[in-house]
């Protein structure tokens, strides 16, 4: 589904990684874990089409993306980087996904609006509808984006983060939901910083930074060596049956 | 109704009228889109380098509209030129160029001493004084401006709202902020004799601040915006005939009026609600004591056992 060859990527004078290369198959769930600052945002952001590289290329189905982003591509950003004073309700936010599907007049039709309220039942924020985003918990906020993007029908979907800001609780539903979806088809890429959870529900993790340190299932790749290598900081790991424990081993020193 | 009709039966108050109310509609939809991308300095800047354009339009006799709209095509490509060198931001930049350009008009009609009421009324406005050419312009640009806005608006509203989803969803924000950023500098230049340099940031941003402290939904936002700009625009020539003050400051009055009224009856609103709510209730069968500090808190849940 996805091809990366030899990409090289800048933010201003600086190269944030050299000469990647990466391989995801059709129906992956894969989640990339690495540092603040490693590149991970920047390496979704070519794939997406949004960052343009200064060399190599991305593929997505076959087709080379440049300027322009892959179709059928669901997008969840940070959540940080939304305005959530903008005078929106939880319907027009995900009805934005629904936008490229729709006509050139400003409503949507019936269908668009069935849609819409499929995706806010099966997320279970369907009585949100008509609220402010702003009035919404962190894990209900989540939830309009992960919706937003179901609408746009997506073969691909990609999530900045979306298990940071929200209890244990909601990160447990969200990575539930995106195994269902992972189930039924949809190939899912996201980039998290909480090791034990995607330890516990991804089948695949790409250690990263500043190019890929190493890829695999989480029983192959989370070991102190490659942590150490991904984060530079000691990581310790605890392993008790299926379950993988991670935790900060670096020694605190005055 | 005498009230009403008596100013009607002067041609140049019904041409004013007419001027005002699209001037009105115009400025209430651009200004949503100003006001929620926080870009209220471009249209102070744009119109102040507009005018430097204008002044020199008036001194070499080139069509006002041609000269303002050159000049602020200039002035746009010397912000470019200045925040590409990095170490400049764009307020900065923005707060030089178009300065500078308004100052340039200004040591002009200093230096050549022809200040007529053409240069006087791109300054402070004259909507009583509009030609029929004004109207035929300001008409066209107005139909434009929602044409455009009725084909564009699910984009406009995608990329001010969340641009980097926007461009990934297959919206193309630059295209998109390049035809906002045209109809912006259109919908500006031909305000400046009508409403004034000085007043035109204020005729943008007024109702669409208004209509965002009355909603929180942006379709309610946008209509109450192009109301709120063509009321008061009407409203205002109403009372500038009464009172016999300057159309333009009126009607920016009447404006600043509205808002100020909106924002008591809010925070009043709001007081009331804190006080409704700082009492001790229950949530099911749950006691509760606490202040709700603004509306967003209503959200919370209550899932601990008593």
């Amino acid at each position: 589904m996805i091809e990366i060859k030899n990409l090289t990527c800048n933010y201003g004078n600086n190269i944030v990684f050299n000469g990647i290369n990466l391989s995801i198959k059709k129906g992956s769930l894969a989640g990339i874990v690495g540092p603040s600052g490693s590149g991970k945002t920047t390496l979704i952001k070519a794939i997406l089409g949004v960052v343009r590289p200064i060399a190599g290329e991305v593929y997505v189905n076959g087709k080379i993306i440049k300027n322009n982003p892959p179709p059928d591509i669901g997008y969840i950003p940070q959540l940080e980087t939304i305005e959530w004073n903008f005078p929106v309700t939880v319907e027009q936010v995900v009805m934005m996904g629904r936008y490229n599907k729709m006509g050139r007049l400003p409503w949507a039709g019936k269908e668009d609006r069935k849609k819409v309220q499929e995706a806010l039942d099966r997320l279970g924020i369907l009585e949100y509808t008509n609220h402010h985003i702003n009035t919404l918990s962190g894990g209900e906020q989540q939830r309009v984006f992960l919706a937003r993007a179901l609408v746009s029908e997506p073969e691909l979907l990609i999530l900045d983060e979306p298990t940071s800001s929200v209890d244990l609780k909601t990160q447990h539903d969200i990575l539930h939901f995106l195994l269902t979806l992972n189930k039924k088809g949809i190939t899912i890429i996201l980039i998290t910083h909480d090791l034990n959870a995607v330890a516990a529900h991804l089948p695949w993790i790409i250690c990263f930074n500043r190019g890929i340190i190493a890829e695999g299932m989480p029983e192959d790749v989370f070991n102190p060596e490659i942590l150490k290598k991904t984060y530079n900081a000691d990581v310790a790991v605890i392993r008790k049956g299926h379950l993988i424990l991670m935790a900060n081993a670096t020694p605190f020193n005055d | 109704m005498e009230f009403l009709i008596t100013p009607l039966k002067y041609e140049f108050v019904v041409n004013g009228m007419i001027v005002a109310m699209m001037i009105g509609i115009l400025c209430g939809i651009i200004g949503i889109y100003v006001v929620l991308r926080g870009m209220s300095y471009i249209g102070h800047g744009l119109s102040h380098a507009a005018f430097g354009g204008a002044v020199i339009g008036y001194i070499f006799s080139i069509n006002l509209y041609i000269a303002a709209g050159v000049w602020g095509l200039l002035s746009a490509f010397l912000i470019n030129l200045i925040v590409r060198e990095k170490k400049i931001k764009a307020d900065a930049a923005i707060g030089i160029v178009t300065t500078a350009s308004f100052a340039l008009g200004i040591a002009l009609i200093s230096r050549i001493r022809r200040f007529t009421k053409n240069l006087e009324a791109i300054l402070f406005g004259n909507i009583l004084g509009v030609t029929t050419e004004d109207i035929i312009i300001i008409g066209i640009v107005t139909l434009l401006v929602i044409i455009i806005i009725f084909f564009l608006y699910k984009q406009l509203l995608f990329v001010t709202f969340d641009p980097e989803s926007a461009n990934v969803y297959g919206t193309r924000a630059s295209l998109i902020d390049a035809i906002f950023s045209f109809i912006l500098a259109a919908s500006i230049i031909v305000s400046l004799q009508v409403i004034g340099v000085t007043l035109i940031a204020a005729a943008i941003i007024i109702p669409a601040s208004t209509a965002r402290l009355l909603t929180n939904n942006f379709n309610k936002m946008f209509f109450l915006s192009i109301a709120i700009g063509a009321i008061t625009s009407v409203a205002g020539i109403y009372a500038s005939f009464y009172l016999n003050a300057a159309s333009g400051a009126t009607i920016v009055l009447l404006g600043a009026l509205i808002f100020s009224i909106v924002l008591i009856y809010n925070y009043i609103h709001r007081k009331i609600m804190l006080h409704e709510h700082a009492h001790s209730h229950l949530h099911g069968a749950i006691p509760h004591h606490h202040t709700h500090l603004d509306d967003a808190e209503h959200s919370h849940e209550h899932k601990e056992k008593v």
